[in-house]
Order: C-alpha cells, then structure tokens, then sequence
C-alpha cells in the first residue's frame, strides 16, 4: 500500500534524473534569491550552470547550523516574506533559536510527506491518529497534523503531556495510530499498565515514534506493551521537520524520500563523501523546498545509508537509525539540548569562565535533566534565601532558553571533573 | 563593633564538614563558634575563628568557595527573657535579622549570640542605646 505509487516506486534512473532536475532548479534559485549561497558559490568558483550531474553536489559548500545562526532569523529564505506562510524553529546553540519558513506549497509537500509516511505505518481514512507530538514552534505536531489530515484520517490534536487525558481518549476515541515520542510512548504505556488497562482490548494498529534516538529493545518493549507496530521517523527542522524519512513494515531502516531530498554520508572530520553503507555523518540537501532551500546541510547525525531494494517495493534509499551525533547535541523529551546554551545563560549571569555539567537520566521513561553548577565566589552568598534565589533565577532563564524543564544543582568548585583542562560538559546515563 | 563571620559553601555529602575542620585545624586556627544553614543540596557553613583573614586565605586556597561577612556579638544575660530582651530591641528598630547563632563558651555568667542583621550600623546604636554589651572583633577572637 502506497500513498504516492508513482513517486515511492519509481526506478532508480527515473529518480535520479528527477533528482538532477530539481537540484539545479535549487542551486539556480539559492543563487538568484539567497546573498549567503551566491557569496559562498562565487567565492568557491561555482555557477549554477557548472552542476551537470549528481556527483558535481559533492563540489558544493557545506551549510552548517551556525550559517543558520548567523543568518537569523530570515536571511537564508529565497523567498520574500509574504510568500512565507509559517515558520518554526528549533534549539540554536546559544539563546536564539534556529528559525525555518514554508510557503504554501511547502506546507503541501511536507503534508504530502507526513501522509506517505502514515500510509507506511498501514494508515488509511478510516484511522484516528492521536497526535501527541507538541505542538507550536516544535515541528512535531503541526507536521503530523496536517499530514494525517492530508491522508483524510481523523486526526486528535491532544499535544504532549498530560497522561491521564492522552489514556482516556486513546480509550473513547479508539485511537489506532499513536504519534509520539518512543519515551513518552512507554511511558504512558506503564501509566496504562497501573490504571488497569489492557491494551490489547484497544483498537491501536500502529506507533509512529520519532523525535529521539531509540533502539530495537524499545521497539520490542513498545510492541509488546502497547500491542502495536512500532515504526521509527525520522526528520529535522532545518530539513523540514518529521517526514524526512519513514520505516516501513519491514522494520529495516528508514526510507528517506528522495524525489525531496538528497542524502550524502560524509565523514564528519574531512567533509569527505564516504562509499554507501558506510558510517558517518548524513548530509541532505533539499530539492523541492520553496522558503528555506538547504544545500548540503550537515545534521550532525550518524548513520549509514542503505541501497539495497527494499521488500516493501519503495525504491527510495533507506537510513539507519541514528546511532549518535558528530557534536555535543542532546536530545531530551523530544528537544534538542545543546551544552553551549546552558553555558550562554550563566555568562548572562556574570560568570567569566562557567564550569557546568548537564546530567541527564531516564527514570520511568521519562528523561530528566540536571544541570550542576559551581558556585564561584562572586556568586555565593552568606545567605540561604540569596542562593536558593540563585538556583531559582538560574532555573527559569534555562528552562526558557532550552525549552524543557531542568533542576539546577549547586555544587562547590572542582566538583566538575576537568579532563586536560578541558571540562566534560555532559554525563548521560539513559539506557535506551 | 563588628566581628568578621567567614561562611563556606557545602554540598550536602559526606566529609565535607571534616574537610574544612582539618584544614583549619592544620593551620593552627580554633573555631570559636559555628553554625550550618542548610537545604536538601547544599548548606552554608558560618564560623567565627581566632583569625578570620588567615582562615579565609587557607580554606580558599584548599578550593572552598569562601565568603566574610560582618556579624555582631551580642552579650545575653544568661536567664529566662534574656534574649527576648535583645530582639526586641531590634524589632522596634525594625531591624530584620537574617539569621543568628549562639556562641560556644567556657563557664560564664552571660550568652553570646551571634546576629546577621541588614543594617549593621543601626543594629549596633540601637542595641548600645539600651546599655546592651557588643563585643569588639579582638574580644571575640581572643575568647
């Protein structure tokens, strides 16, 4: 079952050339309409005109997060802003977020996508599909919504959190198709489990779990507790958010949808395009967006690229899960956590050179973050109330720039350890 | 009339208090009073020392986060009300304490309590103003 036979199936050749086509009517925009990329492409001696087959990509610059940084908020759009009809943005390394656009016909594409991937998962018409990724800037739930709605399912914009609410409707509504992330899913699994309820007596078909790393052992404990086919998305907001990629039925990586982007695997160190299935760092350009055309944009996740034939019938190349990052990005709840942007708050607060440690745990299937720091003499106060003021201030200024909540620790110096006097910023201790 | 308080910042986990005693206690120097704030994370330990300066130097130098704050020593007659009497001297000053501790003393016919307030000055001339005894820094140290 497809949701777009022509495209999901066509030959190789046929989406190669389809490809070729749509990267140079890319390249020939971004070079008409985005001052960064012309800068960047005259600087380096290329022209639109000089990319003639698929392999000339790799000639291309790189765009990294910090180019979006540096743009922000709208100075990589190739479009004006009346044609921009919603933005979203995602964690930046520092306090300010990192912004993407979407015209009209973006918002199409990606809903096109998103159904795609529904009908991946086994969705049809007839199918209620509890949307409990967030909604707002995260892209989650607005990019599933209009997706599902674009399939003609009936879709339950619930949003996150809120367990009780999410176990109730998922009962009176005969939720089949479940999207969250795969933590927040086994945790309501075990919040279901301790009210009684058996899972197995309600209608849930499918789980479309994305937004965070997960493992074959979660899929396992997904499938069985929640007795439904888990199946891993993939995507990211400067790409165009969930829907880059989808798993299929056979559970044997994610289909990245290739008539809209073209993946490259690189070695992070070198830049360097390594031979496929091959480890190292995705690299995905995008061919068909109108507002944020990205070319070569390094996403810093690791993973490897499959080209065998799938047995679903989808010619399109599949990834496999991402197995780790090529810089210090967290993701915890769903949201991407960069080190450097706790750091950006306590140099807010006056601290010259900020020793910090982000802890992250998972207890009960929920991630909790707490960020340990050294009280320097400047900041410390003879008084309780002074410093629990400190933690409090701290605390909110961080939840507001990361976006999730966390518990801020004070702890005395050198309680941080230093390796080569170079400070270990992050303890993870999740098993996932 | 001030006496120089030096505070040390304290996670809450064991040996850290025996940490700060030693190294004082290394260094020659005698705690004349103490006391702890606490939180579930952290605490504030305050002492009162025979030499606050070289104390400050040394528990910063053994990486404490170490503060000095100036406290006043006030003589408590040694009965019922004795204290009762000293608080209300302040309150009608509208003087707020910020937190206040009793002195560690050999056998005497007198308390010493130990008063973190805001306003140091005015605490002191409303205290004195009704005939009650501060104690200088060189006095407490020696004690």
């Amino acid at each position: 079952m497809y949701w777009d036979r022509e495209h999901e199936t066509m030959s190789r050749e046929q989406l190669r050339a389809l490809q070729l086509e749509r990267l140079q009517l890319t390249i020939e925009r971004v070079y008409r309409n985005v001052p960064f990329y012309r800068q960047r492409f005259t600087e380096m001696g290329i022209k639109p005109s000089s990319v003639r087959s698929l392999e000339d990509l790799r000639r291309l610059p790189f765009t990294t997060k910090q180019d979006l940084r540096d743009n922000y908020p709208f100075g990589l759009f190739a479009v004006p802003m009346s044609d921009v009809v919603r933005v979203h943005a995602s964690s930046g390394t520092t306090g300010k977020p990192t912004v993407v656009g979407y015209t009209r016909n973006d918002i199409y594409t990606w809903a096109e996508l998103i159904a795609r991937s529904l009908v991946c998962a086994g969705a049809t018409k007839f199918d209620v599909v509890q949307n409990a990724y967030g909604y707002g800037l995260f892209t989650g739930g607005l990019g599933l919504h209009f997706g599902a709605e674009r399939l003609g399912a009936t879709v339950v914009p619930v949003s996150g959190g809120n367990t009780q609410r999410q176990l109730m409707l998922m009962q009176d509504f005969g939720t089949t198709i479940l999207t969250c992330t795969p933590s927040y899913a086994l945790y309501m699994a075990e919040e279901g489990q301790k009210m009684g309820l058996d899972f197995k007596k309600l209608p849930l078909k499918a789980g479309i779990f994305g937004a965070e790393p997960w493992s074959e052992r979660m899929r396992r404990q997904l499938e069985e507790k929640l007795d439904l086919m888990a199946l891993d998305i993939y995507g990211l907001s400067e790409i165009m958010g969930p829907g880059v990629a989808m798993e299929c039925a056979e559970k044997q990586g994610m289909h990245i949808w290739e008539d809209h982007f073209i993946p490259e695997i690189i070695d992070p160190a070198t830049g360097e395009v390594l031979p496929p299935g091959e480890e190292g760092e995705l690299v995905i350009t995008t061919i068909t967006k109108e507002a944020f055309p990205l070319i070569r944009y390094r996403t810093r996740d690791i993973t490897r690229l499959d080209p065998e034939p799938c047995a679903c019938g989808r010619t399109h190349m599949r990834i496999k899960r991402i197995t780790g990052r090529s810089d210090d990005m967290l993701i915890i709840r769903g949201v991407n956590v960069f080190p450097s942007q706790v750091e950006s708050v306590l140099l807010e607060f006056g601290e010259t050179e900020p020793h910090y440690l982000l802890v992250v745990d998972r207890k009960a299937n929920l991630d909790n973050l707490e960020i340990w720091v050294e009280v320097a003499e400047h900041m410390f106060s003879d008084t309780v109330r002074k410093l629990e003021d400190l933690e409090h201030r701290l605390r909110e200024r961080i939840e507001s720039v990361l976006g999730i909540s966390a518990r801020v620790k004070l702890v005395e110096p050198n309680t941080i350890p230093r390796s080569e006097g170079k400070a270990k910023r992050v303890v993870d201790r999740r098993q996932i | 009339m001030k006496v120089k308080q030096i505070s040390i910042f304290l996670e809450n986990k064991s040996g850290r208090l025996a940490q700060v005693t030693r190294v004082l206690g290394d260094n020659g120097i005698n705690i004349r009073a103490l006391a702890i704030a606490d939180t579930t994370d952290f605490g504030i330990l305050r002492l009162i020392v025979n030499d606050p300066d070289r104390a400050y130097r040394v528990l910063k130098e053994a990486g404490f986060t170490v503060s000095a704050t100036d406290v006043i020593a006030v003589e408590v007659v040694d009965e019922p009300g004795g204290l009762a009497g000293v608080l209300a001297v302040l309150q009608e000053a509208s003087l707020n304490i910020e937190y206040l501790y009793a002195f560690l003393q050999k056998a005497s016919r007198a308390a010493l309590v130990v008063f973190r307030v805001e306003q140091l000055d005015e605490a002191i001339a409303a205290l004195q103003a009704k005939g009650i005894r501060i104690l200088s820094g060189e006095e407490v140290y020696a004690l």
